[in-house]
């Protein structure tokens, strides 16, 4: 009986898991095949890789895509590590009221919509003369009440005798944050930066507002416009989705367990 | 004594005065804008007040009453099966002498490392017309002749709750895994003690248990649900008929696809920000009350 159950959950288990690693392998496979293959339902190795990769490089602009994609990720990423962690640290070490209210206030963000602020948005970066630049596509998000929040948390577990020990040391106050805090919290910038640059990588609706010509374009905005056409080459496709989800994957393998504390910090 | 408190708070106020401004500038101004601007009407960049018209529009709007439909369809269907899912993994996955428990971890959570869009492309190319999801039911003998997914509102709809259960239940059960694990092991052994069986202990121990989680989750993938947008767009595009579309796709039509009418458009918003705030209230009475 014990055992017959077992073999239930490893039965169920097995097939959560298929399901959930079927669509990476139909991605790998179907860069070697053609789009009527695919369309088809073609399953098996083909003979199309090369001549895919080079349909890809050819009809689209994939290499300026991937460069714009990178330099949104890791400035975005970067700016946001340090104005959150600066914001986090602030709230949390240097707690007042007054602090206490506008950090209330900064979490009410979490609960709107973007689409009740695009087009707001949208206005105010025509009206910077910043449409259809990187910066825009970077901005709006350069600091979320999402991150200050996971950097207070974790703020909380931080030892604050390090911060008087600094302060006997003669240590100015943000000679404290710098020298003392940002060097303890590592991993806490570490699963932060996974997490933001995974989203930065991955958005989609502000950049397709706001980056409106070809050679601006990241890889989301590629893959949805070859997609979308109207005879959509799938094998090209599927390589390009292979290049977007790679470098995710990869830090994903990498930074497993980093990726997973920093999705959890936040209801620690 | 006082006047050393103040210089310390002063301090703390440098350090967040450029994320609280960048926060209230990108966020709450916008915020207030768009209220401003669902009083207004106009093409261009020509707009004029006219009260609540665009409001009262919004109740014989059959477009915007078809997206909200579909976005609350999607809600009330697809929370559910993905928060059960990811709950009732995480409860497999933390039984002690499983084997295998790593690979069945990292294999689940997997899909929420692909973007959006990616995944939603390789749905709508998995579920084609003559594709592979076809091909395998019907060798199963599960259907006869090929399902037009895409091309039936009811099959699209299923197809776009299946993708985005497959995205995110392993994003939920991580959570879901974590608070078990928290749970101290001597509370079990004492309920099998008094005899309470497997199923029992699950939900008078483990659900009661995890109640702040399944809130913070029911919480955070509604707000997700309202915003649908990514995966609707790339795998119908709306189709067929607007019968898929979300109030996140009405809005982006209204604002760059038809003839943009940002009054309008913003108006729409606001009602989902209407709807945010009154089902997080409901959700916050609710997982409040029996605590």
């Amino acid at each position: 009986m014990k055992r017959l159950r077992m073999s239930l959950v490893h039965l169920f288990l097995i097939a959560a898991s298929i399901i959930s690693l079927f669509p990476f392998a139909w991605m790998l496979i179907g860069m070697t095949n053609t789009s009527s293959d695919i369309v088809k339902g073609k399953f098996s190795i083909g003979s199309m890789f090369s001549s895919n990769v080079t349909k890809l490089l050819e009809t689209t602009t994939l290499g300026s895509a991937f460069v714009n994609s990178f330099i949104v990720a890791i400035v975005g990423t970067a700016g946001t590590l340090i104005l959150s962690s600066m914001a986090g640290y602030g709230f949390e070490v240097y707690r007042t009221k007054g602090k206490d209210k506008l950090f209330g206030l900064l979490m009410l963000s979490m609960m709107m919509p973007f689409a009740a602020v695009m087009i707001p948005l949208f206005r105010m970066f025509s009206g910077f003369g910043l449409l259809n630049s990187l910066v825009a596509a970077i901005l709006p998000s350069i600091t979320t009440a999402f991150m200050i929040f996971f950097f207070m948390q974790n703020t909380k577990s931080f030892p604050r005798e390090l911060l008087q020990a600094g302060r006997v040391d003669g240590l100015g106050e943000f000679q404290l944050f710098t020298r003392i805090y940002v060097p303890t919290m590592q991993p806490t910038y570490a699963a932060a930066g996974i997490i933001t640059f995974m989203s930065y990588w991955n958005n989609f609706l502000w950049p397709l507002i706001i980056l409106q010509t070809q050679d601006k374009k990241t890889l989301p905005l590629i893959v949805s416009s070859l997609a979308s056409s109207y005879n959509p080459d799938y094998g090209v496709i599927m390589v390009a989705i292979v290049i977007t989800t790679l470098p995710t994957v990869l830090v994903f393998f990498l930074l497993q367990k980093r990726f997973v504390q920093g999705m959890l910090g936040s209801v620690k | 004594m006082g006047g050393k408190w103040n210089k310390s708070s002063l301090i703390g106020w440098q350090f967040v005065a450029l994320p609280s401004a960048l926060i209230l500038l990108f966020s709450f101004y916008p915020m207030v804008q768009s209220l401003l601007l669902s009083f207004q009407s106009g093409k261009g960049t020509v707009y004029s007040y006219v009260g609540i018209d665009n409001y009262i529009r919004l109740f014989s709007d059959p477009m915007f009453l078809q997206a909200v439909f579909n976005t609350l369809l999607y809600l009330v269907i697809q929370v559910p099966i993905m928060l059960f899912l990811g709950l009732l993994i995480a409860h497999l996955l933390n039984m002690p002498n499983l084997r295998f428990k790593g690979f069945y971890r990292t294999a689940i959570f997997l899909p929420c490392v692909t973007s959006l869009v990616s995944y939603a492309v390789l749905f709508k190319s998995i579920f084609s017309l003559d594709g592979i999801a076809n091909q395998l039911l019907m060798s199963l003998h599960i259907i006869n002749e090929p399902i037009a997914w895409l091309m039936d509102p009811v099959w699209a709809r299923i197809v776009i709750i299946a993708a985005i259960t497959w995205r995110w239940t392993g994003y939920n059960m991580i959570f879901y895994l974590s608070a078990m694990q928290n749970i101290d092991p001597s509370i079990y052994e004492a309920a099998s003690i008094d005899g309470a069986s497997k199923t029992r202990q699950f939900f008078s121990i483990t659900v009661p248990m995890l109640k702040p989680i399944l809130l913070f989750t029911a919480i955070i993938s509604t707000n997700g649900t309202l915003q649908l947008f990514d995966e609707v767009v790339n795998i119908t595009n709306g189709g067929p008929g607007n019968s898929t579309m979300t109030i996140s796709q009405y809005i982006y039509n209204l604002s760059f696809v038809y003839t943009p009418n940002f009054g309008y458009a913003a108006t729409v918003s606001y009602a989902i920000v209407i709807i945010v705030a009154v089902l997080a209230l409901i959700q916050l009475k609710v997982g409040g009350e029996k605590r």
